[in-house]
């Protein structure tokens, strides 16, 4: 029934911890580039232009309303019909699942970060603002790291969320985590043992997100309990 | 004499809402001004206009003869020379007492981290705070709190103070503490304007008492004059009702 042997194998393997290592990687480099670009975007969709507010409002929109599938196949088979550039040999399954999980995440970050922004009280940028620092020390001296207390859960959740995700970029040849189980069920008809070494493998990466959201969270609430 | 801060003509929309209708005031340097009246009748407003947290509509503020306007070099800098003092303290909850004191002279005046501190200890010992410099201000007392605020106003060194309600939302024995730190700054010449109605607070150290009603200085006058005898009704029924 279950082959034992064959699920350590699986799990203890070379192609899976090489799948995974790209599942981490993209995850890594998409949640970074969202949170740099959703810091600005958060600040955008509070905008005194009425217009900037609307186009931050229109993009969110767009890739909130996507599905994440649709995105990844736009990127990888529309841009290169649209544009000769993204037919060169460059433009790699990781390259598009990049642009395309980037393009979503940065929704939902700007989404998160500007609650977050507005969850810290306009007291705390009056009382910074009435010692004379400027906009950009008040940004991040005081308003940031209150902010980013306040965002931490919901942004390791999008985190998760997004580590998941990634699993749909198999449809584009990645050879992430999915990809290189399928591969290997192809030649073996062997679900159980994959699916489950597969399972294991996603349920280890949450839980480290998990341990490291708590610590996360330990540093930036300094001054918040007594 | 020089004056220290000057309202000329000032008016206040917020929309569609008049809040403040011509208001003229000049304080002098060392001046301790009062400013009393009902809620709503534009006190903080008047006073948050003095370092730019509002926008007023028309009318001109003079800081030291230099006018408050748009430009935020110029609102910063005039904001490190008049300090302000909150009536929810606005501590950074995320700093330690002494790091909201030396937060702004690192950053603007560009202090050493040494000397900042040092001077930082010299106004948090002048508070009498100078044991709790390293907890975070959840660890202290509203009054403890606020006197912190009062000392991280004062080290940028400021040429004149605004408080706003500095103790209305102090449990009641706490409300001793901060008048005493203020009074104490008063005694050593801080040009001061204090929206209060601690009338004792007035009556010890105001040169001045200035009512105001509905966006209006209705009348302007000494604490003897204006608890005495005020010239107007609404003035007399305000002080008839507030204790001192």
């Amino acid at each position: 029934m279950f082959d034992l042997h064959l699920f350590i194998s699986a799990v203890f393997g070379w192609p899976l911890f090489e799948g995974a290592i790209v599942t981490v990687l993209l995850c890594a480099a998409v949640q970074l580039t969202s949170l740099l670009i959703g810091l600005g975007t958060a600040s955008l969709s509070t905008s005194p232009r009425w217009w900037v507010r609307k186009v931050v409002a229109a993009y969110v929109w767009l890739f909130r309303g996507t599905p994440a599938l649709l995105v990844l196949l736009f990127v990888w088979n529309g841009l290169p019909q649209m544009f000769a550039i993204f037919r060169a040999a460059w433009f790699s399954p990781f390259l598009a699942a990049y642009i395309a999980l980037t393009l979503i995440q940065v929704a939902y970050v700007t989404e998160i970060l500007r609650s977050a922004y507005g969850a810290v009280g306009s007291g705390q940028r009056e009382g910074a603002q009435a010692l004379g620092l400027r906009r950009w020390h008040v940004f991040f001296y005081v308003v940031l790291p209150q902010a980013l207390r306040i965002a931490t859960p919901a942004l390791v959740n999008e985190l998760i969320s997004l580590l998941k995700t990634t699993s749909l970029a198999t449809v584009i040849s990645l050879t992430e985590l999915m990809t290189v189980s399928s591969l290997a069920i192809a030649t073996s008809f062997k679900f159980l043992e994959w699916y489950t070494a597969v399972l294991v493998y996603y349920l280890a990466m949450v839980a480290v997100l998990t341990i490291v959201q708590a610590h996360v969270e330990r540093l930036l609430s300094k001054g918040h309990s007594r | 004499m020089s004056m220290a801060i000057e309202l000329k003509d000032v008016e206040k929309w917020y929309g569609a809402f008049h809040a403040l209708k011509g208001i003229d005031l000049s304080v002098r340097k060392g001046e301790r001004v009062v400013v009393c009246g009902p809620s709503g009748s534009g006190k903080s407003t008047m006073i948050r206009c003095v370092n730019g947290l509002e926008k007023h509509t028309a009318g001109k503020i003079l800081v030291d003869g230099v006018e408050v306007t748009t430009d935020t070099r110029r609102i910063d800098a005039i904001r490190t020379e008049v300090g302000m003092v909150f009536q929810h303290f606005n501590l950074f909850p995320h700093m330690t007492v002494l790091e909201n004191c030396t937060l702004a002279l690192r950053l603007i005046r560009r202090m050493a981290r040494a000397d900042a501190e040092a001077r930082a200890m010299s106004f948090l010992e002048r508070v009498h705070i100078p044991e709790q410099v390293h907890k975070y201000p959840i660890q202290l007392s509203g009054g403890q709190q606020q006197r912190v605020a009062i000392a991280r106003a004062l080290c940028m060194g400021p040429q004149a103070m605004l408080f706003d309600e500095p103790t209305s939302a102090l449990d009641p024995e706490m409300v001793k503490e901060v008048l005493d730190t203020m009074i104490a700054l008063a005694e050593d010449g801080m040009t001061m304007i204090c929206v209060t109605h601690e009338m004792s607070f007035a009556r010890r150290v105001a040169d001045r008492i200035i009512f105001m009603d509905a966006g209006r200085i209705l009348e302007e006058g000494t604490a003897e004059q204006m608890f005495r005898d005020p010239a107007h009704e609404r003035t007399r029924l305000f002080f008839s009702q507030v204790s001192h």
